[in-house]
């Protein structure tokens, strides 16, 4: 039979969002694949520059639905630099209980989605109900179920009652409990296994020359992690370890995400049993000092980086992210060759892909059939020459 | 160690158990006290100073004049005493993102969160709320 | 008034009617057990038949490359073939309404025809998705065929039977030879599960990796028909099953051989969804791996069980 071109992508069951994966295959087996990005980018970076530093605090948000924090923190950490601002200590461990939920949510949705894209159903739908007592914390603490608003410049926005510590240490427990279930299930249940053993390898060389980051490259026994490399918030005071793992296979990324949810349990008790007292935010003056920052952030996915420039006003003069699924999206092609075809799904899952923060806009000549990329300054022309030929002329 | 079907003990105990689904239309929905929902505006609080339109996101909210300004006071010895200012706000709930980002800087408190979050509307129109 | 009774058979009971109806409860049972074991509510009673209903009124789009002809009649086809095959297993009474000496050969041949036609629905439906999909049936037809087979075959040998309601009364007669068929049951179960298509053998049509497998390209009247042939299949193996591993109905008969019939069908499903809920879908080569790595010798084990149970009898 002679090989077959099929997309995966960007309509497909399996995909939560818009990406392109295009698979060419002999029989089941995948010999060639490419990744096709462009299909959901929203121009964030651009409207940021366009909105003072706390409207960004919210839109930046908005990058992602799940690692909504992380990114955040990233874009504050970095203005909070830029502005020397000392954050207090409440605000630190606030944040940093904030963030560990949120991997908590992050990677249990993660395991009920690999076990919906395997059709193991009741895994999934029992992570997603357990998944229900994290995102019930999060609003206990913050107000929303998974666009926190915690942040502020400065600090947080809202303190912790003693309720509240009772409510989030009872629901940990719960979940802990749950989770050393999970772990069992993961490493127990054969058909689990037969799927994700030896699926989608990633090499440790490999993984570092293609810049694979957070689990995906932790399960190909990289140990990195940026919460102990260069400590942020209170991680440099708790009790933890980075979990690595050395299968270098979908299934290293699974046990390497639900131990990672452990640790994580380990780091809310421990914060919680002594929250500093104090006020939960300093103030900062609307217009930040010129200057320019990069902070780089363990999101749940792996490490983001935000790079802030700041021109003395209140507006930034350039936010930049790099989402963690970019970096692993290098790496995907890798996995997916001499894979089957069955198996795509769940490599594409086991990075566990966040198409939206990640895409960027790519312009495509469909006469020509070519793709072109853009400099800033030649992006700037373009942009002025679109906006003329449609009678805006700027000066 | 592989056990064959590792989920059959929990399978079975659900069996017996009532199912974790909330039925939410059917029965109210709980939230926790601080749920950041529909924002909504007492007008004697406000001064007007317009904080709130300049932080807010997605540029949802509007303060404006109210067409009705209270008539000053005429005080004991006759002389005119004017009275505070008439605002009114324009909330357009299809733009807000129920951040609150507006109820924390109003320096007056004249602006709160509801844990009202059921506002579906089919008309568009409708979702612009106007406080007086 | 002869010549309506048969009609009557084909069209109410055991045929189309009874059958249907049969089969959109059992969809429903499938649905709301699955959904209690993950603890959630499940579907109303009446969802399959809502769902039926409005795939029938929908359009039915047929794509530019496929052999029209074909790509209509295969539903038909599939869901005759397993009407058919109904007509050979005792339900009212122990003797089935078509009885004879090798019945238990053609009821297995008409049970690979929906599998064929499942195979030429997708090729014939020419889009790379649909394609691959029956690439896997024909695949899985090797693999889960053979074990099912040699099981019947255990059973039959025991009875010395070659019609299964010979073989059910067999088995109600010596009950105890049911346990002794039981590593065959299991066998046949499994292989049961990779004919029905389901989780864990259900890669022809896995959602997450082929949208809809071999039937990517149906729609409308045509799609619900072979939903429903998947369904009826699924109560006529068991049917088939019970008859032949749990000794049928035995000497009852009327309404209370018609409730065993209930009975024992709804045991054999209660497995199927059980082995349903509780895996994860296995890939194409790891099932065939499995089925001749387990499947097979089991079924060849039970074989050599009865054959020395028979000489001893």
């Amino acid at each position: 039979m002679s090989k077959m071109q099929i997309p995966l992508g960007p309509q497909h069951p399996a995909l939560k969002e818009p990406e392109n994966f295009m698979l060419v295959l002999d029989g089941e087996q995948i010999v060639d694949a490419t990744v096709n990005l462009g299909y959901n980018h929203r121009g964030i970076e651009k409207a940021a520059e366009n909105r003072n530093y706390i409207q960004d605090i919210y839109l930046i948000e908005r990058v992602c639905g799940i690692c909504s924090h992380s990114h955040v923190s990233c874009y504050i950490g970095a203005v909070e630099e830029i502005a020397k601002v000392e954050v207090p200590a409440i605000a630190k461990a606030l944040r940093t209980i904030v963030a560990e939920l949120e991997r908590i949510h992050s990677h249990l949705l993660w395991l009920g989605v690999a076990a919906f894209e395997l059709g193991y159903d009741t895994l999934f739908m029992y992570t997603w109900r357990d998944r229900e007592q994290v995102l019930d914390c999060l609003e206990l603490l913050s107000g929303n179920r998974v666009h926190y608003g915690m942040n502020t410049i400065g600090g947080v926005r809202r303190d912790i009652t003693k309720e509240q510590v009772d409510e989030i240490s009872k629901k940990i427990k719960y979940l802990k409990e749950r989770t050393s279930y999970y772990v069992n299930v993961v490493t127990e249940e054969p058909t689990f296994l037969a799927r994700t053993q030896n699926v989608g390898k990633l090499p440790k060389d490999v993984a570092l020359e293609l810049n694979a980051v957070g689990p995906t490259a932790r399960a190909s026994g990289v140990d990195i992690d940026v919460r102990r490399d260069e400590p942020y918030f209170i991680y440099d005071q708790l009790d933890w370890k980075v979990i690595t793992y050395h299968t270098c296979d979908v299934f290293g990324r699974a046990v390497v995400r639900v131990l990672e949810t452990i640790e994580s349990y380990k780091m809310i008790e421990q914060i919680l049993k002594a929250i500093p007292e104090g006020p939960i935010s300093v103030k900062v003056p609307w217009k930040i000092p010129a200057g320019e920052a990069v902070f780089r952030y363990e999101a749940p996915r792996g490490e983001d980086i935000h790079y802030v420039k700041s021109n003395g006003t209140e507006y930034p003069e350039r936010v930049k992210v790099r989402a963690p699924t970019l970096s692993n999206f290098q790496s995907l092609p890798y996995c997916l060759k001499q894979g089957y075809l069955a198996d795509a799904v769940i490599t594409i899952a086991a990075i566990d892909p966040c198409m939206s923060c990640t895409d960027r806009a790519v312009v495509y000549d469909i006469n020509k059939g070519e793709r072109k990329t853009f400099d800033q300054e030649e992006l700037r022309k373009y942009s002025i020459e679109f906006y003329k030929k449609k009678g805006i002329s700027f000066k | 160690m592989k056990k064959p079907l590792r989920l059959f003990p929990e399978a079975m105990k659900n069996l017996t158990k009532k199912a974790a689904t909330s039925k939410y239309p059917f029965e109210k929905a709980k939230t926790y006290p601080g749920f950041r929902a529909r924002i909504v505006f007492e007008s004697e609080k406000c001064i007007g100073c317009k904080m709130c339109m300049r932080v807010c996101p997605a540029g949802a909210i509007e303060i404006v004049l109210s067409a009705e300004q209270p008539a000053p006071q005429t005080a004991a010895d006759g002389s005119q005493i004017p009275q505070k200012k008439k605002f009114d706000c324009i909330m357009n709930l299809d733009r807000c993102i129920y951040c609150a980002q507006c109820v924390d800087i109003c320096p007056k408190k004249a602006l709160a969160s509801s844990p009202d979050f059921e506002l579906a509307q089919f008309d568009r129109k409708k979702l612009k709320l106007h406080y007086t | 008034m002869d010549a309506i009774i048969p009609l009557l058979y084909i069209a109410v009971f055991p045929g189309f009617i009874f059958l249907g109806v049969y089969a959109l409860l059992m969809q429903w049972v499938d649905r709301k057990l699955s959904a209690v074991m993950q603890n959630r509510v499940g579907p109303p009673i009446y969802q399959p038949l809502a769902d039926f209903i409005k795939l029938i009124s929908k359009e039915v789009v047929i794509p530019e490359n496929a052999d029209v002809i074909l790509f209509k009649s295969l539903p038909y086809v599939a869901m005759a073939s397993i009407i058919t095959s109904i007509f050979m297993i005792p339900i009212w009474d122990g003797k089935a309404l078509v009885s004879f000496e090798g019945d238990i050969m053609v009821v297995m041949y008409l049970l690979i025809i929906p599998t064929v036609t499942f195979f030429l629905a997708g090729w014939s439906s020419t889009s790379p998705y649909s394609t691959i999909g029956s690439m896997r049936v024909m695949t899985q037809l090797f693999g889960y065929e053979v074990p099912l087979f040699m099981s019947f075959a255990g059973c039959a040998i025991l009875a010395g039977s070659w019609s299964i309601s010979g073989i059910a009364a067999y088995f109600s007669a010596n009950p105890w030879f049911i346990l002794l068929n039981l590593p065959g049951f299991i066998a046949a179960l499994l292989a049961a599960e990779g004919k029905l298509e389901r989780v864990p053998f259900d890669t022809p049509h896995a959602k997450n990796e082929l949208v809809g497998g071999q039937f990517t390209e149906y729609s409308g009247r045509l799609l619900a028909i072979f939903l429903l042939s998947i369904d009826m299949e699924m109560i006529v193996l068991a049917a088939f099953i019970s008859a032949v591993f749990l000794g049928g109905l035995g000497s009852f008969t009327g309404l209370a051989g018609f409730i065993l019939f209930i009975i024992k069908t709804f045991f054999v499903c209660f497995i199927l969804i059980l082995f349903k809920a509780l895996m994860a879908r296995v890939r194409v080569d790891q099932m065939l791996k499995f089925s001749w790595k387990w499947l097979v010798p089991v079924s060849a084990l039970q074989i050599l069980i009865d054959i020395l149970l028979k000489v001893n009898i």
